[in-house]
């Protein structure tokens, strides 16, 4: 059964662009500049391995279906690190 | 600016400033590149060093100095603590203005530094790299080379560009957060550190003053131990009932390497120095020293790689830092890895232990026998280091 698409979300204006996402990432897909921050989509697998790193909890973790609902609706959330 | 130079350093922060200075000092022509604004800024350390550690680069300057420690708490879950003696001091530094002094240490060597160069990729002709790409204030220039030195820290690309894996393990990076307060009750002279599930799990907090009432809050943990709590909710926690009318002057996340030496250190003609290297005491997080030193091996062998012209001569770094720092790191994180183990009770166990020890006994190395009492396994650990 194939998974469903999931997808990892920057919540903009939140980060303090530190790195430690980056760091942990395996498939160097996010891009850091001084003050800019972006997930390069097609290296993501959606391992969500920076999501659990953030000390700021600034990235999310959505699954598919939910669309573009605001980020604070609960049923997106799978991980309490996302509020 | 030239476009053609021997060596290129990405990063300016304490790995990327040594490596450049001995770089240049070794004779060669060399470029440094930071990608944010000003070097030294934003300040994401809790900048407690050694004086041992320092002196070896450059000589103790109370402009870059907060404050002057001698003695430090560790603080078990319980809130016992005891304060160990310890043999030399050390400094809580103002790192914003060390990191500059460092950079112009490498300028005065005439390495060459520009600021706001983000460096994207790396350059290659016929397969080999040769530079690198950057935006220079926003405009894409390339840039030629023959050693690239990354010191580009723990959000580190450029060993990947170059085929190696510098990913850092999700449960050897510490995730931390720190606030810097004003108002905070403290001896100025002691570095404190807390433990406990509670409190930091997996890492520890702590309180580093940095004079006139002001200290450095933070907080590194082990992501896995956590169980998905963020370091900024735990650090709250601890400042909302600790410091309940502290104000808060700046907060910052980050993130620490709490790993072995990456084991590829040197690929072709591409080295990495510093966090990037993960180059790192695994037990402490303390990164500013060994990242210097890395530097410094990493720029003086670079130099030497240029001038006779065999990039073979590279691997020499590896061989230098594993000689110099390489092989205790592996010792610390075998020493971590046991400790990281230790529940609440244990802790509580060995702070009891050691207040047992008589006052003027109360060493660091009396605070590990009663560690190596709870957990005697790791006194193999410390045997290696006595037989290696
Ligand atoms: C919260 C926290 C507390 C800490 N406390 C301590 C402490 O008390 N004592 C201690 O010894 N260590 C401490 N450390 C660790 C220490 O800060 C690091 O080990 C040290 O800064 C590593 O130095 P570096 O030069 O390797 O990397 P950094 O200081 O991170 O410098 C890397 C530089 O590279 C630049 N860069 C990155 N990518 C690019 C690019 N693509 N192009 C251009 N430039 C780029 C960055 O902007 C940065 O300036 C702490 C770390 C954290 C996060
Ligand atoms: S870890 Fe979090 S705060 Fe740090 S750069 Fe990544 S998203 Fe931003
Ligand atoms: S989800 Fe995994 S692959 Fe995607 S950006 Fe985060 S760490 Fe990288």
């Amino acid at each position: 059964m194939p998974l469903p698409h999931l997808m990892i979300h920057i919540v903009p204006g939140k980060c303090d662009f530190c790195g430690c996402c980056v760091g942990v990432c395996p498939e160097d897909a996010i891009e850091l500049m001084e003050s800019k921050i972006a997930i390069i989509e097609d290296r993501c697998t959606n391992c969500r391995k920076c999501v659990w790193a953030c000390p700021w909890e600034v990235i999310e973790f959505h699954r598919e279906g939910v669309g573009h609902l605001p980020t604070h609706m609960p049923q997106m959330i799978n991980e309490p690190t996302a509020y | 600016m030239k476009f053609d130079y021997d060596i290129i350093v990405v990063g300016a922060g304490p790995a990327g400033s040594t490596a450049a200075r001995y770089a240049a000092s070794g004779g060669a022509k060399v470029l440094m590149l930071e990608k944010d604004r000003d070097v030294g800024y934003p300040v994401r350390c809790g900048e407690a060093v050694s004086h041992e550690g320092v002196v070896q680069f450059i000589k103790p300057d109370p402009k870059w100095i907060a404050s002057t420690v001698t003695k430090f708490r560790l603080v078990a879950p319980n809130g016992k603590s005891v304060v160990p003696k310890l043999d030399g001091s050390g400094y809580v530094l103002e790192r914003r203005i060390f990191d500059y002094e460092l950079a112009k240490l490498a300028a005065n060597e005439g390495a060459e530094v520009i600021t706001k160069a983000y460096v994207y990729d790396l350059l290659r002709e016929d397969g080999k790299i040769v530079g690198v790409k950057t935006l220079i204030k926003d405009k894409q220039t390339e840039i030629r080379a023959k050693v690239i030195i990354a010191a580009d820290g723990v959000e580190s690309r450029v060993g990947k560009w170059a085929g190696i894996d510098t990913t850092c393990h999700i449960k050897d990076m510490e995730s931390c957060a720190q606030m810097t307060l004003s108002g905070i009750h403290m001896d100025e002279d002691i570095l404190e550190f807390y433990f406990g599930d509670n409190v930091s799990p997996g890492g520890y907090l702590w309180v580093f003053p940095k004079g006139n009432g002001t200290a450095n809050v933070g907080i590194g943990l082990s992501v896995e131990a956590a169980k998905k709590k963020s370091a900024i909710r735990f650090l709250q926690e601890f400042v909302d009932k600790k410091y309940p009318h502290a104000a808060m002057l700046t907060h910052i996340a980050g993130g620490v390497p709490c790993a072995k030496t990456n084991s590829e250190i040197v690929k072709g003609n591409v080295i990495l120095v510093g966090d990037a290297a993960h180059q790192v005491n695994p037990v402490s997080g303390g990164g500013i020293i060994s990242g210097m030193i890395g530097g410094m091996i990493g720029g003086q062998v670079a130099a030497e790689t240029v001038q006779r012209g065999d990039l073979m001569h590279l691997q020499e770094y590896a061989r230098q830092w594993q000689k110099r720092l390489g092989w205790r790191h592996e010792i610390f994180y075998n020493i971590k890895e046991a400790i990281s183990g230790f529940h609440d009770e244990t802790l509580n166990d060995i702070c009891n232990s050691a207040l047992q020890i008589p006052e003027e006994k109360r060493s660091l190395g009396g605070i590990f026998r009663a560690a190596l009492w709870n957990k005697p396994s790791l006194i193999l650990d410390v045997a290696k280091v006595f037989v290696s």
